[in-house]
Parts: structure tokens; sequence; C-alpha cells
């Protein structure tokens, strides 16, 4: 049974539990040392996971029943009197319902909750559009003062849960609905707010990824070695503050950049990664990778990633692209 | 019993302080003066007799708790806070001017005393459930008190958060109804129906008490009673009259906002000090 640990928690069985399962269990712990911590859901205590803190802290504890709006501004009301609310729901509901409370009454007053949304991107596929979420990355962006997170899986999801708590201010956590493929074997791993994890080197093309898409990221990634090219891959987990140092990095030892999410190609990582790359005055080859612009259809969510191009299939594809792009170059490229 | 030495203390501070919204409505050039005057007497009783807070301290972490859902109210409340000694009373001047502190809704990172930025119609009163519940949940004895506006009771978080309030019986709120009558358009009930409210409040597990919002001595009994109320919130719907205290003001929703010139403002100085 491998372990998974943080500072403040431990879980025995890491290798069995999903996302959601790491992320409410390491909730729950760190809630009995921190009596700050309180946990809100509306009517979703089960499917997010969060339903975990109940049973040792139910008075820190409240299911809201079926209101997001309502939730996010209680959850502010709570910071206000210095509690630290932590709240779930799926991710469409949290950035696309109660969207104008995240922003009024939590990002706006710079008041310190953690949203943990659950079942974002196609990871709910069998569900369908409305319970798809391929925009939060883009809205929440977008609120000032908002840090915005994407785990590629669920170790990842406990380093980011603690580190949450420990920051000042709104933070927004993605994650799926459970059941996506672990990336990192045990947890010896840095995970830092705003400093994107190098999980391999490659000089031919940067690939830059979050959430469930790392993962296949990195399978491309050795598919493409065996090809004779050499391929970097950053999990981009921290779309906000974005890693800029990561990107220049990449586009000046590479030159050929690919971003892959489980997201619209329109706000989220592509187009933080985009607006890093524009301001370097630097060319180089580029493709996002994510929903174009459309509605996800129903399906598994791993015939999904590949019919949208962001599994493994899909990355090697459009490395194969990048390599044959023309850009332009830039004479003082040698001399950086 | 509101003593009438008391009763003559709060109607002199109201007289006083309209006249200031009058004199910061026409330096700023237009403001939601009809609902200001409708919220004001409220206001007054809770910031003169109820309220423990000291305007030196306004991050208190024990003071009592003021949420101003109908947010557009700002003018009236920004007008009492200077009074009150929160800030100097000559940045009121730059009322809505780029820059200034101040807008039409107040802003809690801005303007000191203010304890939560509203503006958007039902989001206050989830706040203000939001602060009872964790200053319940931690054996905090500052008491809440929240402001919503009739029309706003239009909107459906409003009732989400009446919804949390009863079921989780947040008896250290007091929860009042600026009501007017009026939203922007017209007539609340011709615009879309509100009554029955006390009813409708009712339903969802809050004690109504409905009272004469400018009577100082209704207002000081319903906010006893919402204090000693252990079983239920208490909502206070009280009835009001738009741009109460200028005549020509009075239940006109053409003054749900507007500015005044130099005419108007002496004629509306003079419908105060009249009264």
């Amino acid at each position: 049974m491998a372990k998974a640990q943080g500072l403040t928690w431990t879980i025995s069985d890491a290798d069995h539990m999903t996302q959601a399962e790491i992320y409410g269990e390491v909730l729950t712990q760190i809630g009995k040392t921190n009596k700050k911590v309180v946990a809100l859901t509306t009517d979703l205590a089960k499917s997010t996971k969060i339903g975990k803190f109940q049973p040792d802290m139910p008075d820190r504890f409240f299911n809201l029943g079926i209101a997001e709006a309502n939730m996010m501004g209680i959850a502010s009301g709570m910071a206000e009197t210095g509690l630290i609310p932590v709240v779930s729901t799926f991710a469409v509901f949290a950035s696309l319902r109660a969207a104008e409370f995240v922003r009024t009454d939590i990002c706006y007053q710079q008041r310190n909750v953690k949203i943990i949304a659950t079942h974002s991107g196609t990871s709910f596929g069998q569900a369908g559009t409305t319970h798809h979420c391929t925009e939060d990355l883009s809205v929440m962006r977008t609120f000032a003062g908002m840090t915005v997170i994407a785990p590629a899986d669920a170790r990842e999801t406990g380093k980011a849960v603690e580190a949450v708590i420990e920051r000042d201010g709104p933070c927004y956590i993605r994650i799926g609905r459970g059941f996506e493929p672990p990336l990192y074997k045990d947890m010896d791993f840095e995970f830092e707010i705003g400093k994107a994890n190098q999980l391999k080197d490659g000089t031919d093309v940067a690939v830059i990824a979050c959430g469930p898409c790392v993962v296949h990221a990195v399978d491309a990634a050795q598919q493409a070695e065996a090809q004779g090219v050499s391929v970097r891959v950053l999990n981009m987990h921290t779309i906000k503050p974005i890693d800029e140092e990561a990107i220049l990095a990449a586009v000046m030892d590479t030159r050929r950049v690919i971003t892959v999410e489980d997201h619209s190609v329109i706000g989220g990582l592509g187009s933080a990664v985009a607006d890093v790359i524009a301001a370097s005055g630097k060319g180089c080859a580029f493709r996002k990778l994510g929903y174009q612009d459309e509605y996800s259809i129903v399906g598994y969510p791993d015939d999904l990633l590949h019919k949208y191009k962001i599994d493994a299939d899909g990355i090697l594809e459009t490395i194969g692209e990048v390599l044959k792009a023309d850009f332009e170059e830039d004479e003082d490229w040698e001399d950086e | 019993m509101l003593k009438p030495a008391e009763k003559k203390k709060l109607a002199d501070k109201a007289r006083e302080l309209r006249e200031k919204i009058i004199e910061v409505t026409y330096t700023c050039g237009g403001a939601h003066v009809g609902g200001a005057f409708s919220q004001h007497d409220i206001l007054v009783a809770l910031y003169y007799k109820y309220l423990k807070i000291d305007p030196k301290r306004p991050q208190w972490p024990e003071r009592d708790r003021f949420v101003l859902s109908k947010g557009h109210g700002g003018i009236g409340h920004a007008v009492i806070l200077g009074d009150k000694g929160y800030f100097d009373e000559a940045l009121l001047d730059d009322f809505n001017k780029t820059g200034s502190p101040f807008g039409m809704h107040l802003d809690r990172l801005k303007v000191p005393g203010v304890d939560t930025s509203t503006g958007s119609l039902g989001h206050g009163f989830p706040m203000a459930v939001g602060i009872a519940l964790g200053a319940r949940l931690q054996g905090k004895k500052f008491r809440t008190y929240c402001m919503v506006g009739d029309g706003e009771c239009h909107e459906g978080s409003v009732w989400e958060a009446a919804m949390a309030g009863g079921h989780y019986k947040v008896t250290n709120l007091t929860l009042f109804v600026d009501r007017n009558g009026f939203c922007l358009d017209g007539d609340t009930e011709e615009i879309m129906t509100l009554e029955p409210l006390d009813a409708k409040f009712e339903a969802f597990g809050w004690r109504a008490l409905t009272i004469d919002g400018h009577d100082f001595a209704q207002i000081d009994e319903a906010i006893l009673t919402s204090q000693a109320e252990k079983e239920r919130p208490v909502v206070i719907i009280a009835n009001t009259i738009k741009g109460k205290g200028v005549d020509f003001m009075e239940g006109q929703t053409a003054w749900h906002y507007g500015g005044l010139d130099d005419q108007m403002k002496e004629k509306a100085l003079k419908s105060i000090r009249g009264k």
C-alpha cells in the first residue's frame, strides 16, 4: 500500500483512492488540526467527497442544499469572521452558476475562501454538456486576486489542497470526477503554487499541460522519444499565477510549444501561455489543444479525451505537426 | 420602550443627516436618494443606539456587523459612517469622483466601517447569514444586522439565504426589509408581486414583524424583539416611504435616483427642516 504524505496529513492506501477521495481525506485531516477550516457544499457531499469532513466535524460542515450562489455568499461571510471556508460543488456550478458571487463576494472583497470544484472538463462525460465544464479556468482566471490550480492527479491534489489552505486569499482548484489515472507514483515531488513541474526535459518540442492531460503528455513524449524526437513536458498545475519563467525557457529551448488542457482553448491554460509567449516577442510554433469553441459531446471520459485530441494520441499527432511548422526566425535568438 | 428623550435624539440626528445626504447628493451629481431616505431612520436607530461598534477600531473582531444588502443606499450609509467618525467627512465632497473611495455602492476595502462590499442585489443577505453562522460557530457574541430592499427580494438568492437562515435558525441575525414599495421601474407589485411578503418569510422559517419604518418607537421595539427571539430568526418588514423627509420626493419612483440643482437643494433642505 503506497502512502501519500503531506506536512499535516498521511494517507496509507493512496494508490486505491481517486483524486476526489484524496481531496476529501486530506481536507478532513487538515480540518482536524486547523479549527478555522469549515466545509460547505450544495447537496454534493458524496459526489465531491467533501462529505468525508462531516462525521468528525459535524459543527463545521454545512450542506446548504442545491443553492450554489448562496453558498459562495455564505462562505464570504464566514471568512469575514476569520474562518477558512472550503466549498465544493461541480466545476460548472462553481464557475458559471455562482460566478458573480465568486467574483463579487469572494474575489472583489479579498475573502479567504477556497473553492475545490470537481467533475471539471469532461470527466463526467456521460452526464452531457450541462455537467461538463470547459470554461472554468477561463472564468476564474479573469477574477483579480484569484489563484487557479488544476492538479494533475490525486497525489498532487493532496499537496494543492494543503497549499491553498496555507495561502491567504481566494483560491480555485479544479479536479475531475475522480477516475483519472495517477501521474505521480509517490509523494517525492515538489509542489509550489505558481511553479511548473518539469517532468521530462527535451529540446525539440515543449508540451505544457495541466490536469488529466499531463499523464497523456508524458505518454506522448515517451512515444515521440522512441521516434527520435526530444520532448519537454511541463506540468503547469497553476494556471494563475502562471510560471512565466518556465514558459519562456520552453520557448527559448524548443521553439515549438503545445498546450493541452481538458478545457476550452479560449481563456484557459493555452491562452495564459500564449499571453506570455506573445509578450516575449519570440517566434515559435504554437498549438493549443482542448475544446475548440464547441460543446463537448456525451461519452466516456477516455473516449472524449481521444476525440478532442487531448490524449496521448492527439498530442503525438500534434507533435508531428509542429515539427513541420514554420515560424519567423528571430535574429537575436542565439544571443539570448 | 424608547424614552421620549431618546426618541427626540434619534429624530434630531436623522433630520441632521438627511440634510447631509442632500448636500452630498448635490455635490456628487446624483444619488439613490429615494432609497437612502426610506432606509434612513432604521440605520440611524442602529448606528446611534444598537450597534456595538468602535469607529476608532473599524476592524475590531467583536464588533456588531451591518450589511447593507441594498447597496445602492450607500450614500446614506456613508454619511452616517462619516458622522460616526470612521473617516474625515470632508472626503464625502469627492463622492462619485474619479479615484474617490466613495461610489454609489460602498467598497469595504476603501471605506472604513463598511463590513461587506455590496451593490449587486441579492448578495449581502447571503453574506450576512455567513457572518452570523461564522460568529455562532466560534462562540462570538456579536450580532449581525442586514437590510435588503423590497425590490431586491425579486432576486432568487434572497430566498436561498432565507431558506438557509431559517434552516440554521440564525437568531443572531436581524434582517430588515426596506419596504418602500418601489423598485427602479415602478411599483413592486406591478413589476413582480412580492406580497404576501411576511407570509413568504414565515414559510421560510422566519418570524416576520411588520412595522412603520419611520417610527422610532416601533423600530426600537422590533429590534429588541429580534434580539430576544431564540427560536426563529426575525425579519422586520419596515413599511417606509421612498424619499421620506423631502416633500417633493416622497413616494415618487422618479426619485429612485436623481440629482439636485441649487434650487432643488434649497427646497429639499427647507422641507427637511420644516418637518
